[in-house]
């Protein structure tokens, strides 16, 4: 490899990286939440045993809907916008927002919704 | 609840576990001093000859040095083997030195991939059936007779004591005592089958006190439901398949094959440590246990959501 070809490698690692931190950056401000302990807190409440989450290593389930691209669908629960508050509100309180679902509420905080939005939306 | 302790021979919680762990520095100092003293003789030896061989060309043929070593270096591994050996029946004689009186008695069933436990008493009703988490009084001997319905496991809780191998027709038994309260973790340490990593299990070691209200409480049938919607919980379970295998005292479901869920949500894990015990874990593992823990004996169950909603509510109500 060539010290040119050196520098275009390098510069691609790089810019990947600061889009990624440019993802988690806005995922953030969008949801006043935190994607890394998002990413925690969908163990702790077991989201991982019904989804399969892209980055997320034991959501590899087949019971609901993959999330993939989650953040960028269209709609949520196939009837709500794809907000970060209704995001939020979907996942609280999956049987007000759709009194037939088959999504359980798991008790998960304010506060830990706002992280799991926040990591949902590093999700394109 | 006593705190989790780091899983670690080497963090002894009982003083069978103590005397494993004593060896085991034993036998590692040992190890690392001879290691030493080899790597040492050897340099020592390769410098000496590059030394000699620059001040002469005559090859060295006095053996008298030689004999003299190997001599001493048998003598050194004939003592050091000995001591071993003897290090070795002295804490096999501690292990097994535990009194009898008043020992606590668990009988131990492996499956693949859970533990079936039932705590032995003299009156056969009273006998108390549940599985996963062991809880045991600190300061008391403890005894696990332990045998396998199917293949061979290996009963292993690494602060506590060594391992105890499950053979299937075969029933063994293992004793121990922990000094101090903590949530020591246990793990199938014979390979058993596709799920053997996901085979493990809690030993609660607590106060007397808090060991027989745990207990007492265990030996309770199940709690009725008290919301309409954990009654009708109830009902979706006692009418789906689930009572083939499974049991809850108190209720219809008597089944046998899988664990006894009467007092499931007292339990901190779901599916032998694989789960946290929580709503959405336990939705996921209902409806498709198989994505999880692929082989294992637990078929999916795609019930209607409704029902899902009522059966998590009365099974987190069987505290």
């Amino acid at each position: 490899m060539t010290w040119r070809g050196a520098i275009v490698v390098v510069a691609t690692v790089l810019a990947a990286a600061c889009r990624a931190g440019e993802i988690d950056r806005a995922a953030a401000e969008a949801t006043g939440g935190d994607p890394a302990r998002g990413a925690a807190a969908i163990r702790r409440y077991g989201c991982d045993t019904c989804h399969t989450i892209p980055g997320v290593a034991t959501a590899r389930a087949t019971v609901g809907p993959p999330l993939v691209a989650i953040a960028v669908r269209t709609y949520l629960a196939g009837e709500l916008p794809n907000t970060p508050a209704n995001m939020q509100e979907w996942i609280r309180h999956p049987r007000v927002v759709e009194p037939r679902t088959a999504m359980p509420d798991t008790g998960v905080t304010d506060g830990d919704a706002r992280d799991i939005a926040a990591y949902l939306y590093t999700l394109r | 609840m006593p705190l989790r302790a780091f899983e670690s021979i080497l963090e002894p919680a009982g003083p069978q576990a103590a005397s494993i762990a004593w060896l085991w520095w034993v036998m590692f100092g040992t190890a690392a001093t001879v290691f030493t003293v080899v790597i040492v003789a050897i340099g020592a030896a390769v410098i000496r000859g590059w030394m000699r061989a620059r001040r002469t060309t005559t090859p060295d043929t006095d053996d008298t040095l030689l004999s003299g070593a190997v001599g001493a270096a048998v003598a050194i591994t004939t003592l050091i083997l000995v001591g071993l050996l003897i290090a070795t029946m002295w804490t096999t004689r501690t292990m097994l030195s535990l009194g009898a009186a008043s020992a606590v008695s668990i009988s131990v069933t492996g499956h693949q991939w859970w533990w079936e436990i039932e705590y032995e008493e003299a009156t056969p009703s009273r006998r108390v059936k549940t599985a996963n988490e062991i809880h045991i009084p600190t300061g008391r001997p403890v005894v696990f007779k332990v045998q396998s319905r199917d293949v061979i496991h290996s009963f292993w809780v690494p602060n506590l004591h060594g391992k105890r191998d499950l053979v299937p027709g075969i029933s063994t038994a293992i004793w121990l005592e922990a000094d101090r309260p903590g949530i020591y973790r246990g793990q199938c340490a014979e390979f058993c089958g596709r799920q053997h990593a996901h085979m493990a299990f809690d030993v609660v070691a607590e106060s007397d006190a808090e060991f027989g209200k745990w207990l007492a409480a265990q030996r309770e049938s199940a709690h009725e439901p008290q919301s309409t919607e954990g009654r009708r919980g109830h009902d979706v379970f006692m009418s789906r398949q689930c009572v083939l295998c499974h049991t809850i005292r108190g209720t219809a479901a008597n089944g046998g094959v899988g664990p006894d869920l009467t007092h499931l949500a007292s339990r901190a894990t779901l599916a032998a440590g694989t789960l946290p015990n929580s709503r959405g874990h336990m939705a996921g593992w209902i409806v498709n246990s198989q994505a999880i823990k692929p082989g294992n004996q637990m078929p999916p169950n795609p019930v209607a959501a409704d029902d899902l909603q009522s059966l998590l509510t009365y099974l987190e109500g069987l505290r």
